[in-house]
């Protein structure tokens, strides 16, 4: 049976197309459980985007959650290969937790994928270039933000800033928020100098090629100027046009390192895709491998709506008392077999709208309304 | 078209002036009726007045592209926004104010009574004081003289109303003032007019900040 993408909504062509996607780039489907071991997520609580998880004892007596996140559950079951070899999967799964905006627990349809092994520079690319293919198949209007956590590390390590400053001002990174940045800084007694130089990186912000060209400028000190050229190097192979570089995407520092990007939509207002390079986890689960990867929240993507049906039906057969139920049920086979949808009954109901009214009569049918 | 979410009352007044002086004026909105939106399609602009603690969900969800939040609000719901500017305007403070003569004693839970919860709880976090918290939603200096509470974390701005009640400022919790907001979508998609406004109203507080 052929199904037909007007009768598919928005999210769920976006999982097929998806899954195709990332089928085709030898990424294998990862299945797990709906449930994990409660602790997994104590110890990496930062990791998660809400800390709030729905938790229940099992029959065993062990605290179990249902998944708030998957990456956790794919890196903690990763199996670091002898030659470095990379493992590549993708997930279609829904995970559960407290939406941003109404503080209420959430069902969330999330597809995903995670590269994880020896993670060179083609790796880092290709997933990127996935996630921009991704954004490309919800809307031609997207726009994929690309940030370097290792830079902006470099730059609060050079200002000199303490551990609790250095919380707040990631912070206000991540809000765009340059006064408060300046105010925190002078409130340590950093210059206006150095201060300048983390204002100078939060506000490198646009497309790659003026980035770079901003950023190379901020030091130029070997390993500055290396990590800023196999940034872009990166950047470099991917359609200029709708990256932009913008280091408000943070994410948490104690796991994510390298790239980290997020992605937008038209008509969406919060971020639809997020994802980044995430050894730092992998490490704290010691793991020798590193990874990347990257999930798209398809719960978003309602907003996005799908065309509007004008009808509920195309045809409504009314049929009454006496009629022989082997004649509706041919003539109803018959409407469906030429493609068109049919309800049929022996009163129209007061809400439903119709394309197309017929009545079956014991001579055969007849038109009475029609609204096309 | 730009959707900008401005608060009811006189700060959103003040602070629609210097949207105007940047060149996005909307005559419209000086008309004395009960309109809630007014556009002009000219400069571009689509203003709204709602409350001022709704500001940051209109711009959080995207109905608003850019807004004027208190940094009060910004801190107790953590909206996730961009915070562009400080618009050096309505400004006033977050701060313990307890009765005159009030000893804290450390050896005792502290009551306190606030709107802010949010900002209130991460305060005494950070000190590693345990708290008894007592959500109210208004009146809240009348919480210690009737033995309600210990001391309210609340806003403070000229100080009369705690006189009044004879209550003093113990702690300065957070300076507040009004932010000038982003939508994280809209940041993107109107980078160019979000922008504009930004450095249109950041020119004005330079000059502002340049005069003896």
């Amino acid at each position: 049976m052929k199904i037909s993408d007007t009768m598919l909504k928005t999210e769920e062509l976006a999982v097929f197309r998806l899954r195709d996607l990332y089928g085709r780039y030898g990424y294998a489907q990862y299945k797990m459980s709906k449930f994990e071991e409660y602790d997994l997520y104590v110890r990496n609580k930062n990791f998660l985007i809400s800390d709030s998880v729905i938790t229940f004892t099992d029959t065993s007596g062990k605290l179990m959650a249902l998944k708030p996140d998957v990456t956790l559950s794919i890196a903690k079951n990763s199996k670091d290969t002898a030659d470095g070899g990379l493992q590549k999967v993708y997930y279609d799964e829904n995970v559960y937790r407290v939406s941003a905006g109404s503080h209420a627990y959430k069902e969330i349809k999330q597809v995903g994928l995670e590269c994880m092994g020896d993670i060179d520079g083609y790796c880092i690319g290709e997933v990127l270039s996935l996630a921009v293919q991704s954004l490309e198949k919800i809307s031609p209007d997207y726009i994929l933000d690309v940030s370097h956590l290792d830079l902006l590390s470099l730059v609060l390590d050079r200002i000199g800033i303490s551990p609790a400053g250095r919380v707040k001002l990631v912070d206000c990174v991540a809000q765009k928020n340059l006064h408060d940045a300046s105010a925190i800084c002078a409130g340590e007694g950093i210059s206006a100098e150095r201060t300048e130089l983390l204002r100078a990186l939060m506000q490198c912000c646009g497309r790659p090629a003026d980035a770079q060209k901003r950023l190379k400028k901020l030091f130029s000190d070997e390993v500055w100027q290396s990590t800023v050229a196999r940034f872009f190097g990166i950047l470099s192979r991917l359609p200029s046009k709708n990256i932009r570089v913008d280091f408000s995407v943070v994410s948490d520092m104690n796991y994510y390192n390298g790239i980290v990007f997020q992605g937008f939509v038209m008509g969406i207002p919060e971020a639809i895709l997020s994802g980044g390079q995430y050894d730092l986890l992998m490490k704290k689960m010691e793991k020798k491998s590193g990874a990347i990867g990257f999930a798209v929240y398809l719960d978003q993507l309602e907003a996005l709506g799908s065309a509007p049906n004008e009808y509920d039906v195309d045809v409504f057969l009314l049929y009454g008392d006496g009629i022989d139920p082997s004649a509706v049920q041919k003539t109803v086979e018959g409407i469906v077999k030429s493609g068109k949808s049919v309800r049929a009954g022996k009163t129209v109901p007061e809400k439903l709208t119709w394309r197309c009214l017929l009545k079956q009569s014991e001579s055969g049918v007849e038109a009475l309304e029609n609204n096309a | 078209m730009l959707n900008i979410a401005l608060p009811k009352g006189r700060l959103g007044e003040r602070v629609y002036a210097m949207f105007e002086k940047a060149g996005f004026e909307c005559p419209s909105i000086k008309e004395n009726n009960r309109k809630l939106i007014f556009e002009n399609p000219e400069c571009g602009v689509r203003y709204f007045w709602v409350k001022p603690s709704d500001v940051a969900i209109y711009v959080e969800r995207g109905a608003a592209d850019i807004g004027v939040a208190g940094k009060d609000i910004l801190l107790e719901y953590e909206p996730d926004i961009y915070e562009l500017l400080d618009l050096k305007t309505g400004i006033c403070r977050m701060a313990v104010a307890a009765p005159k003569g009030f000893r804290d004693d450390p050896r005792r839970t502290l009551k306190v009574a606030t709107k802010f919860t949010n900002i209130a709880q991460n305060y005494y976090a950070s000190l590693g004081r345990e708290i008894d918290m007592i959500h109210l939603n208004g009146s809240i200096e009348i919480a210690p003289i009737l033995g309600l509470s210990d001391v309210i974390v609340d806003i403070v701005e000229t100080g009369t109303t705690l006189r009044e009640n004879d209550l003093e400022v113990i702690e300065t919790v957070v300076p507040i003032s009004a932010r000038l907001i982003a939508n994280r979508a809209s940041y993107k998609f109107k980078n160019e007019q979000i922008i504009r406004v930004a450095e249109g109203i950041a020119a004005q507080l330079q000059t502002e900040e340049q005069q003896p």
